[in-house]
């Protein structure tokens, strides 16, 4: 594996600086869109006029617009977010106790995803146009098409109201709050290094139906990209030279193909796994799931721009990664590309 | 020789039959497309509906009164009606404008932008493309879902607000298909022949370049329609749409979430119509697209 994407790094890296800064000056510009006065909104309607100007001074807006723009873009990068209104704690920190579940839910998504996704895709693609070809399609097409909101609530109505097969809504059932120390935020693992067997298994219990709904979604989108990856190895020439050359089908679709479909999937992953992080934010509202989505949602309802404003920008950034990461993996494993 | 306008109206006169040839087998090889044809009857259906909601509906959707609230689907109310005791079935049929009109606007607003930033970027290329290309993936770059949410939340709840934020991130898409597009045929004969010709850059961009783009565009539309629709719905769905008693889909799913338990289909019935809807675009995109690009490694 020679090094050449290391001589790479620095276009990488200025690409993802001037991407970031893009996400940096949009952000800025809807924040400053907002019809709403934030002196305002702090003070309050009948507040004086030099409580006003004070204020006004305080909050730097009788700077020019370039002044504000760089102090939003210094401090963004220091991670200061502002205060929340509603919780009144600063925004960074708001995120930093939220953000886990998010993370918890959408890496269950993803796992699932990938791990009935990728194979439904090559059975798709091997057996092309047959019946089970066309029931994957529809499967997938359907998991495309439809609303997950809509789903996710059908779904806990059924699963949970009429037959109680999965966990209600939240993380976990009120009885086990609070039992297990907090270390990453993701009760699956503080659960396991708490050793404490009942809430892991309740935990687990909640988990199953918005997991397992997301997981359907990543898995409809995954397995049309490997479906389509895969045709495109499969009717290529070496596949006819490895079969003359007596190489069992199984080995060639497997070793050959499957790993050379692999690495474009790369940048389908990863872009599903941000994908999955955005669309949290409906089902987490629906499932009373404490994470950064539902955190988002109602920062939206009761305006407070900080905190949307910041979470925007951290699942924004999260994707710019996740972009930027599949990019090197990409030029690593792909010879072609160096 | 013939005098020149002669000339002109006979290449034209042939021009248009044979372009009314081409569609016209086009149109047979489009209807051998199962779904194709279902993902058609889905979206004429859209259309008529929004057309003639008023004559369809059996009552007016925004009429409440307290006796028959929450009713199950029967002889009254086709599908059931919800908690002021409006009949589901006629708000879902005057949702359908709705939605036709935030679909309407996405596509108006964002796939000419990109179209046109994709041409010029690939056409003249050196620091234009750098630029626009730079903007194109900032733009792409951020979740959409996301994007539309900040926006809606400045610039407040309402159908255009939604149509607008939705459209701002819907055109990135346009213009890297356009500028591949372009990319591919700039340095082509023909257009190497009408540039010696005298046709001026403006000229060869939009009657020559951005005809070229038009195939992927158009399956690349029908794909967004889809998404649209859901990005509308789940927007609406937070309440950040149309207000009520606006019959947005999303916003009725929300409204009938409280009753799930018993009174299911007021929940039910909206979130079918989203998904029936968003189905049918997918099915028109995805038979556009074995028709249109069958060199096009494309997700199937």
């Amino acid at each position: 594996m020679s090094l050449a994407w290391v001589r790479q790094l620095p276009n990488t890296a200025a690409t993802f600086i001037i991407t970031l800064f893009g996400l940096i000056c949009i952000t800025f510009f809807i924040g400053r869109i907002v019809p709403i006065d934030p002196v305002a909104a702090i003070v309050g309607d009948k507040a004086p006029q030099e409580v006003y100007d004070r204020v006004y001074h305080e909050l730097g807006m009788d700077k020019p617009a370039i002044v504000q723009f760089g102090k939003y873009v210094l401090k963004s990068i220091r991670g200061d977010f502002g205060t929340s209104f509603v919780t009144n704690r600063p925004v960074l920190q708001d995120i930093i106790v939220f953000f886990p579940a998010t993370l918890e839910l959408a890496t269950v998504g993803i796992l699932i995803g990938i791990f009935l996704g990728i194979p439904a895709g090559v059975v798709a693609a091997v057996w092309r146009d047959r019946w089970i070809d066309h029931l994957i399609r529809i499967v997938g097409l359907v998991g495309y098409s439809i609303p997950f909101f809509w789903l996710a609530l059908v779904c806990l109505f059924v699963f949970y109201a009429k037959l109680d097969l999965v966990g209600g809504p939240g993380r976990l059932d009120t009885f086990f709050e609070d039992i297990v120390p907090t270390v990453t935020g993701m009760l699956i693992i503080d659960a396991l290094l708490a050793g404490e067997w009942e809430v892991l298994v309740n935990a687990l219990y909640h988990l199953l139906l918005p997991g397992l709904l997301l997981g359907y979604i990543s898995m409809a989108y995954i397995s049309r990209m490997t479906r389509s990856v895969m045709l495109e190895q499969l009717t290529k020439e070496y596949m006819i030279t490895a079969r003359v050359k007596g190489l069992g089908e199984i080995h060639i679709v497997f070793h050959h193909a499957l790993r050379n479909a692999m690495i474009p999937m790369i940048t389908v992953i990863a872009l599903t796994y941000g994908y999955l992080l955005e669309g949290s934010v409906l089902l987490e509202t629906i499932f009373a799931w404490p994470g950064l989505g539902n955190y988002i949602a109602s920062s939206l309802l009761s305006a407070d721009m900080n905190a949307v404003l910041g979470g925007t920008l951290l699942v924004g950034t999260i994707f710019i990664v996740l972009n930027m990461i599949s990019d090197i993996l990409y030029r690593i494993l792909d010879p072609r590309s160096r | 020789m013939e005098s020149a306008t002669l000339y002109e109206q006979r290449n034209r006169k042939s021009l248009w039959a044979a372009r009314l040839d081409e569609t016209r087998r086009f149109w047979h090889r489009f209807r051998r497309h199962p779904l194709g044809m279902i993902g058609l009857l889905i979206i004429t259906a859209l259309i008529l509906s929004a057309l003639f909601a008023r004559p369809l509906s059996t009552h007016a959707p925004f009429e409440q009164s307290l006796v028959d609230r929450l009713q199950p689907p029967g002889k009254t109310f086709w599908l059931g009606s919800d908690e002021l005791c409006r009949d589901i079935y006629s708000r879902i049929m005057h949702g359908t404008r709705l939605t036709l009109l935030i679909v309407a606007i996405v596509i108006v607003a964002s796939a000419p932008l990109g179209l046109l930033l994709g041409t010029i970027s690939g056409f003249y290329g050196g620091w234009t493309d750098k630029i626009l290309m730079r903007i194109t993936d900032v733009f792409l770059a951020i979740p959409k879902l996301m994007m539309a949410l900040a926006f809606v939340a400045a610039l407040g709840p309402g159908i255009i607000n939604v149509a607008i934020s939705i459209a701002l991130t819907a055109w990135p898409p346009y213009a890297r298909l356009a500028r591949a597009e372009t990319l591919m045929v700039r340095n082509s004969d023909y257009i190497n022949a009408i540039r010696m010709a005298g046709a001026s850059s403006f000229r060869i961009v939009f009657f020559h370049v951005v005809p070229m783009c038009l195939s992927s565009v158009i399956v690349r539309m029908s794909f967004d329609m889809s998404q649209t629709i859901l990005i509308a719905a789940g927007l609406g769905f937070i309440g950040l749409g149309p207000q009520p008693p606006s019959p947005e889909w999303g916003a009725m799913v929300a409204a009938g979430r409280r009753f799930i338990l018993s009174q299911y289909w007021v929940s039910t019935m909206p979130g079918i119509a989203i998904f029936v809807v968003s189905l049918g675009f997918n099915f028109m995109g995805d038979a556009l697209r074995d028709l249109l690009d069958p060199h096009q490694k494309g997700a199937s």
